[in-house]
């Protein structure tokens, strides 16, 4: 078939665009798995699970603590935002009036903007002497939580609104012909009509919660150790990262590359899983 | 008793009941009824006083506001953005703008069929039971004959009896269109409103959709929006023409079907009956 040559350049750059981006991602992932290496050939897997603590100078390179502590800000994190983001998605759809919807919007979208440092600077001076009061020592995997929280509210809030607006407006005003209450109307048939959106803003949502760093890092504490109950602090594996990246050296560096790599994998899991709960379910 | 406040109606063993139902309690009227979207009216002034247990057909050119006509009836149009309506709508012995109105009540006596079929993305059964449920009908065995029964009263049930769990949306659209007025039937309404509800669909789900609402002439109180002529002509009994006048639809002429095909009194239906306008 032939094509008009300007069929052909937009072809052509849309290509070079498409390969540019994939390309990245598989280099970064070749460049996490070559400075893990080092780690992985001298250390070895099995150990970053199984040594007594994370003391790297000692030669003691456990990851679990801060893996678990990942694991638990993230669902801590999404199991809030998720049911308040499509709340407020379903008030700014049917409920409120459009001025209200309108600026909630807006705030919404001023919420995603935010920088990370600034929300972790007021979890600091605001949000861990609260819980300090409460129960000492105030910088917790609880602080952690409600600053994630916050921060990925406006990713599923902003995804849901999107996919429930997107819902016909039909069925609205068939459900309401039929007497039926909004409510059963919006449980019954609009949330299911928009699952496929709502699923698709957790598992963007979930996302960022595990890569969030600096909001995290000011607010946690810190300690490697698997956390007894909310208020402890904790480490996650990116403020790891961050915190000792600057000086470190030889197979305590490239055990960082590892805690990297394993994020990556996380990440990797989320998306086959969600992949896998949606295939002909979801999406159908 | 008031109609609106009953919601309680007696259970149907069968459609002759349907014809002994009082029919005086259905009479629909209007009284200077008005409709804007914002500063702009959709039809103005009009008096139409609609024959319980008859078809009327309401014709006339596009944006005439014969839909937002319909829209009023139940008090729909209120859930449109910027709408408003005055006058009065009279059905039975009820103001329908009475504040006191139960609108669920309002609603469940006055059913709306749309242009386009507007199936739940439920299941078949589901389309029909949710609403039954919503309305206080929890017995399975009750839900399970309802829906055969409604099903059968549109003709769709040895259609789709094998497959009643199957999504609704994978039915042809005119089996979705007899499903939407199934659905709406399930509940016992008195009065029907039909937008157009054959023009989004093909020729043959039309005449079958068509020759149900000819059925249930008698049963309930239908008025029923279409642009086909021809349809009008073979199903009404009565025809109310609309047309834009200073800007705003206006209800130019009401009668008899026979009446207003062949001797329409008012110039305008005769230019539009004969083609020659809109």
């Amino acid at each position: 078939m032939s094509q008009r040559p300007s069929d052909a350049l937009l072809i052509w750059t849309l290509r070079t665009c498409a390969v540019t981006a994939g390309v990245i991602v598989v280099f970064i992932a070749l460049f996490l798995v070559q400075e893990s290496l080092p780690a992985l050939r001298s250390v070895g897997l099995l150990r970053f699970f199984t040594d007594s603590s994370w003391h790297p100078a000692e030669n003691l390179y456990n990851l679990t603590p801060m893996l678990l502590g990942t694991l638990f800000a993230m669902v801590g994190s999404v199991l809030i935002a998720t049911p308040l983001g499509i709340l407020s998605a379903i008030f700014v759809n049917y409920y409120a009036p459009p001025k209200i919807a309108q600026s909630y919007r807006g705030v919404l979208g001023l919420l995603a903007g935010i920088p990370s440092v600034v929300y972790g600077f007021w979890g600091l001076v605001v949000l861990v002497p609260l819980i300090g009061e409460l129960e000492p020592p105030g910088p917790s995997l609880l602080a952690g939580i409600l600053i994630l929280s916050i921060m990925i509210l406006p990713t599923i809030a902003l995804v849901a609104d999107s996919s429930i607006g997107s819902v016909p407006k039909e069925y609205m005003t068939s459900a309401a012909s039929l007497g039926l209450s909004r409510w059963t109307a919006i449980r019954r048939i609009i949330l299911p009509s928009a699952k496929s959106g709502l699923f698709t803003g957790t598992i963007l949502e979930t996302g960022r919660a595990i890569g969030e760093t600096m909001a995290v890092l000011m607010v946690c504490g810190n300690v490697v150790q698997i956390p007894k109950s909310l208020f402890e602090p904790v480490r996650t594996l990116t403020a790891n990262i961050a915190l000792e990246m600057a000086y470190a050296l030889g197979d305590h560096r490239s055990a960082l590359f590892v805690s990297g790599l394993l994020l990556m994998l996380i990440i990797v899991c989320l998306i086959l899983a969600a992949e896998w709960i949606s295939r002909g379910r979801i999406y159908a | 008793m008031n109609v609106l406040l009953n919601r309680s109606g007696a259970v149907y063993e069968g459609a002759q009941e349907y014809e002994e139902r009082d029919m005086s309690l259905t009479q629909i009227s209007t009284r200077d009824l008005n409709l804007y979207y914002g500063n702009k009216p959709a039809f103005k002034g009009v008096n139409l006083s609609i024959k319980p247990g008859s078809i009327t057909a309401v014709v006339g050119p596009s944006g005439c506001g014969k839909s937002s006509f319909l829209l009023s009836l139940n008090r729909l149009a209120e859930l449109i953005p910027g709408c408003t309506v005055s006058g009065s709508v009279r059905v039975g012995e009820h103001d329908i703008f009475d504040p006191e109105t139960d609108l669920i009540s309002l609603r469940l006596s006055i059913g709306m069929i749309f242009q386009k079929p507007n199936p739940f993305p439920l299941s078949v059964k589901e389309n029909i039971a949710l609403p039954l449920k919503e309305h206080g009908t929890v017995g399975k065995n009750e839900i399970d004959s309802k829906v055969e029964k409604v099903l059968k009263e549109v003709g769709l049930w040895d259609e789709v009896r094998d497959r009643l769990n199957s999504p609704a949306l994978s039915l042809s659209g005119g089996q979705q269109q007899r499903l939407c007025i199934a659905r709406t039937l399930a509940l016992e309404p008195k009065v029907l409103l039909l937008d157009e509800p054959c023009s989004a669909l093909d020729p043959l789900s039309s005449s079958v959709v068509e020759d149900l609402i000819t059925e249930l002439r008698g049963k309930y109180t239908i008025i029923i929006v279409t642009h086909n002529l021809p349809q009008a002509r073979r199903i009404a009994d009565y025809v109310a023409f609309f047309w834009m006048q200073d800007n705003a639809g206006a209800l130019i002429e009401y009668g008899a079907t026979k009446q207003i095909f062949n001797e329409p009194e008012n110039e305008l239906t005769e230019a539009y009956i004969k083609g020659a306008r809109g």
